[in-house]
Order: structure tokens, then C-alpha cells, then sequence
């Protein structure tokens, strides 16, 4: 399939050059994430009557997991309200054109953390609260209120959006699996860029700001740090970049080595496999233990999640790809191999969401009624009875998933292997195992 | 018809035959099965009930702390206990299949995951399930190298 270019369509291009549009969809956003942190700190305790819980981790994640994510790639950080108000900060504008003279700091990000380990680590910090996360709305509201704060504190202190470049949770895996979705921005020409001068599209000029995720338009391979925010559309001034429709995982083609990457596969893979054991699962020991914070059960809990994640999975991975020896060296070829985790860990996310959330999907309808659990009824739907949705489908749509993420993730492991100059099957191997595990925990 | 077309046709059919041929399973006779399931926040004990088809399932559900509900997803069933004041469901398991039961009265944070599961003979769609894993990796191989030929010669 060849690309299409989607800003050809007037329509789109005029919807992307213009501001408003996306500013009024950044701004009803905003509104929502400052509703939800209020939601989470005076609304009721009862996570499944509360809209901090219902709505980011039922409706949104749904949205973002089944839908956005896949589709879309980094499409959600296009309307993420997290960097609207430090944005504002640092430009001392929203729509009007930029000054060039810094409101703040303006610090680069320092070169040694300029990579995801950040990312991956705050992942993992909310990962292994996730239990109590997810189920208590004030601890949903401290930590949604957190992320907006430390998003305008390095504003102040550092250049762009080094939040969501490099410490946002969600941020990290959006990035891996964007490189699935079948949308990208990416120049036209790039001898325009070469002879460009200025670069406004990274530099800013009077049409719009430089990039705020410190890319580089004319230099992008891959999906993973283009927030889609169109800055560099609104300034490129010859028209040389485009939104294109392109098939799923091109990006894949050519994988990445880098080993902070490579972990966040392993991180998104095995955190997937945990949550499916431990919430999904009927045992009922692990479930306190993942709740149980600061008890000795949780310190177990919590060290047997980081060991399956930074030790088991690994292992057993390197174990699959070290009998296959060539010239490549065995860090390189441990990250690029990995490259085939990518599509696996998506649809494993897919397959436990599914599971997740059609069950849970009715709470959003009596929320919606009463967001505080405050005995509202503002849209008579806060009677609304809980009933799991489409229960008859959810197995056979998991087998669906797992088994189309399964042989999506071998042809991601021949085009890796063929980069590493190494045989595809050890990978294979890896993937079926992590499938059976994984049908194994769901269906 | 090309080779690689025939290949894909062929990995469909046999695909369908994997997820909806009949299993040969020689069903036990009949019998009624009485579980009692203590609930509290937020598991079941035992959490894994396991009864054959056809069979009359009898769960007494005790709470030993708020009122829990059970429902079995699937069967679209349900009871709740209060604590002290044990309830009674009684049915028919007449769809064979792997099912969880979960809490359907809110009864505190983990209420949403505390889970169990209904085993009503054997888990046949997860065997289906492997079988169609199996048969993609069994698959892939000629039919990813005739699309890669296909690919070269274009």
C-alpha cells in the first residue's frame, strides 16, 4: 500500500494550519483533566461512582488503548491537555505569534537523560501502584494533579515540552507503539529542508513555535517522538510537510537499537502479562498483595513484577537470540530483535483492556448522571444497573487479538532479523511462548 | 488462483475448521454440584469452581464481611449475600466453557477485579485458541516467504 497524503484534502489542511480547532479541543480537555483531578480529591471514594476513575481509567483508557493508540499513533498527544498551561507559561502566549526572547529558564534537557529510561521508570512507579491507582479517586487526583504540575515545572525550568518528551508515563509506550499505527508526519522533499533556511519548523517563526518536542521534522524516520502537535506544518514555509495514511508498523521496517527502547517492549509485554495474572486473574492473594501498599506482601509483589520485567523476560529473551551468533554485537542485536515486541505487547494491552473494559464500560453511563457520587441525576442515567457488555464475543475478540498480534509480531521478527543479519525463529519461539502464557491468563 | 492466495485460503479454512468443528468429548452423567463460596473483600474461596456440563450447581455464598454479589459472566446470573445471611444460586450449567464470576455489588476499591472462575467442562476455546496459534506459526512461514518472492519478482 502506498502512502496517501491526508493534508492534500483541504478540509484537513485548513483544520491542521488553523489553531483554533485544535486549541478548542486542548482547552474542553483541559477542562475534563482538571474536572477528573477535582472529582478525584472531593468526590466519592467509591472508584466505580467516580469520574476520575470511570473516566480516565475506563472511558480513556479505552479510547486511547483500542482506538487512538492504534489508529492514531501519537494522536492523543495532539489533544493532551497536560502541556497546555506550562506551554503558556513558556511562550507568555497560546495563539499569538511567539516572542523569541525565553519567559523562563529555558534550559536544553540534559544530554545524559536525553532517551526514555525517565519514561520508563515513571511507568513503572505508577505500575506497581496501578491497584490502588486505579480503584482510589484520590489517588487518582494526586497523581493526574502531579503529572500537570511537574508538566509546568519543567516548562519554567527547561526548553519545549520536555515533560512529555521525556518523563510522561504515558507518553513512553504511546511513542513505541505510535511506530504501529498507519499515520505519520513526515517531510515531502527533503532537499527543501536541506536548502531551507532558518528552519523554521524547528526554530519557530512568526507562523507558529519551533517544535516543542525538539525534533527535527526534516531528520524523522520514526513516529515515536513526533508529538503531532502540527506546529511544524503551520510553519514549514514551502508547504513540505504532510500528515500521510501509510500501511500499519511501517516504521518497524527499519528497527531501532537502542536499549532503552527495547525495555520499554519488555516493560509494556511483561507489565500486560502481570496485570492480567493479578486483576483479571481469581487469585485472590495476589490481588491483596498488589493493594496491600508498603506490606511486606507488596514488597514481594513489587519485586516479583520488576523481576519478570527487567529479569525474566530479558533473560529468557537473550537466552532465545545468544545461540544464534554473527558479527552484530549481542546489545545490538538484543535491541533490534526486540523490535518484534512491539506489535505483541500492543495487542496483549488490546486483548486485557478488552477484558477490562467491556466489563466495567456501563459505570460511565450512571457517571455521567452523578460524577461526584454526590446523588446527582443530570442526564437520568445515574439508575443505570451495571451489566458486563458483549460477554459472548470477548473470548473469541481476545483470541483475535493475541493470535493477529502473534503473527504480526513474526513478521516484525523477519524484517528485525533480516536488519541483524540473524535467524527469525529464536524470536518466534519467545512470541508463541508469551501468546500461550497470555491466552492462557485471558481466555 | 496464485500459490500464496491458495496458501492463505487454505490456513482460513483450516483455521475455521480449529475454532467450530465439534470436539469428541464424552460427557459424564449428570450431577448436582453444591459449592460453598466465602467471599470477602476483595476474593472468592475457592475461587475456581469446576462442574461438568449439564450438571446442577448448587453455590451457597457466604459474606464475612460487606455484602458481596457474585454473577457469572456468560450465564448472566446472580445472587447476593449479605454478612451473616448466606444466599443460594442455583443452576443448570448448561454452556460449557471457561466463565468468570465476579463481585456485582460495589464493596470497596478492588471491587471492579475481585474475580473468580466457573469452569463448565473443559476450556475448549482456549485449546481452540492454541490450535489457531499453532497454525499461524505453521502458516507463516510459506506463505510469509511466497509474499516475500511475490514481493522480489514485482
Amino acid at each position: 500500500m502506498a502512502r496517501v497524503e491526508l493534508t492534500r484534502f483541504p478540509l484537513i489542511k485548513s483544520a491542521v494550519k488553523n489553531r483554533w480547532p485544535q486549541l478548542a479541543v486542548l482547552i474542553l480537555m483541559l477542562a475534563g483533566y482538571l474536572f477528573a483531578i477535582l472529582a478525584g480529591l472531593i468526590g466519592t471514594p467509591v472508584g466505580s461512582h467516580n469520574f476520575s476513575i470511570v473516566f480516565v481509567w475506563i472511558a480513556w483508557w479505552a479510547t486511547l488503548i483500542l482506538v487512538a493508540v492504534p489508529f492514531f499513533g501519537r494522536g492523543w498527544c495532539a489533544v493532551c491537555p497536560i502541556p497546555l498551561p506550562g506551554e503558556w507559561l513558556q511562550r507568555g502566549a497560546i495563539v499569538a505569534p511567539p516572542d523569541k526572547k525565553p519567559k523562563w529558564l529555558s534550559l536544553r534537557w540534559p544530554r545524559g537523560l536525553r532517551n526514555i529510561w525517565l519514561q520508563n521508570i515513571s511507568f513503572l512507579l505508577l505500575a506497581l501502584f496501578s491497584s490502588v491507582l486505579l480503584t482510589t479517586p484520590n489517588i487518582t487526583g494526586i497523581v493526574l494533579a502531579g503529572m500537570l504540575f511537574a508538566a509546568i515545572g519543567l516548562s519554567t525550568v527547561f526548553e519545549r515540552r520536555s515533560f512529555c518528551r521525556y518523563l510522561c508515563p504515558v507518553g513512553g509506550f504511546i511513542g513505541l507503539y505510535s511506530q504501529t499505527a498507519p499515520i505519520e508526519l513526515r517531510i515531502k522533499d527533503k532537499q527543501v529542508c536541506v536548502k531551507c533556511e532558518g528552519k523554521p519548523c524547528y526554530n519557530g517563526s512568526a507562523d507558529g513555535y519551533g517544535c516543542p518536542w525538539d525534533v527535527f521534522p526534516g531528520g524523522l524516520a520514526k513516529n515515536s517522538y513526533c508529538g503531532l502537535c502540527m506546529e511544524c506544518i503551520r510553519t514549514c514555509p514551502h508547504d513540505n510537510i504532510a500528515i500521510n495514511l501509510r500501511p500499519f508498523s511501517a516504521d518497524l521496517a527499519k528497527p531501532s537499537a537502542r536499549m532503552d527502547e527495547a525495555f520499554k517492549a519488555f516493560i509494556m509485554l511483561g507489565s500486560a502479562m502481570v496485570y492480567a495474572g493479578v486483576l483479571l486473574g481469581p487469585w485472590g492473594a495476589m490481588k491483596d498483595a498488589a493493594y496491600s501498599v508498603g506490606t511486606g506482601a507488596w514488597f514481594v509483589y513489587a519485586a516479583v513484577f520488576l523481576a519478570i520485567i527487567f529479569v525474566i523476560m530479558p533473560s529468557l529473551f537473550a537466552l532465545c537470540i545468544s545461540r544464534f551468533e554473527n558479527l552484530t554485537s549481542f546489545k545490538k542485536r538484543f535491541a533490534t530483535l526486540s523490535t518484534a515486541l512491539i506489535p505483541l505487547g500492543l495487542m496483549f494491552w488490546v486483548a486485557f483492556s478488552l477484558s477490562f473494559v467491556l466489563t466495567n464500560a456501563t459505570y460511565i453511563f450512571a457517571t455521567l448522571s452523578d460524577p461526584l457520587g454526590l446523588g446527582w441525576n443530570l442526564f437520568r442515567t445515574a439508575e443505570a444497573a451495571w451489566q458486563p457488555m458483549l460477554t459472548s464475543v470477548l473470548a473469541p475478540g481476545q483470541t483475535l487479538a493475541l493470535v493477529g498480534g502473534l503473527i504480526w509480531s513474526a513478521r516484525t521478527a523477519q524484517k528485525a532479523a533480516n536488519e541483524a543479519k540473524t535467524p527469525s525463529i529464536p524470536v518466534l519461539v519467545y512470541c508463541f511462548i508469551a501468546t500461550l502464557v497470555m491466552l492462557w491468563l485471558l481466555v | 488462483m496464485t500459490r500464496s492466495r491458495l496458501h492463505l485460503l487454505l490456513l482460513i479454512v483450516t483455521g475455521l475448521v480449529m475454532v467450530f468443528a465439534p470436539l469428541p468429548v464424552q460427557l459424564p452423567a449428570p450431577q448436582e454440584r453444591t459449592f460453598r463460596v466465602d467471599a470477602r473483600q476483595f476474593a472468592y474461596s475457592p475461587s475456581e469452581l469446576k462442574v461438568n456440563p449439564g450438571d446442577t450447581v448448587i453455590i451457597q455464598l457466604a459474606s464475612a464481611d460487606v455484602v458481596h454479589g457474585l454473577y457469572i459472566d456468560g450465564y448472566g446470573i446472580s445472587i447476593e449475600a449479605d454478612p451473616g445471611q448466606p444466599a443460594t444460586l442455583r443452576f443448570v450449567a448448561d454452556k460449557p466453557g471457561s466463565f468468570r464470576f465476579r463481585c456485582n455489588i460495589t464493596c470497596g476499591a478492588m471491587h471492579p477485579f475481585m474475580i473468580g472462575k466457573l469452569s463448565v467442562g473443559e476450556n475448549e476455546w482456549l485449546y481452540r485458541s492454541i490450535g489457531l496459534a499453532i497454525l499461524s506459526m505453521i502458516g507463516f512461514f510459506p506463505l510469509s516467504s511466497l509474499v516475500t518472492a511475490k514481493k522480489n519478482e514485482q
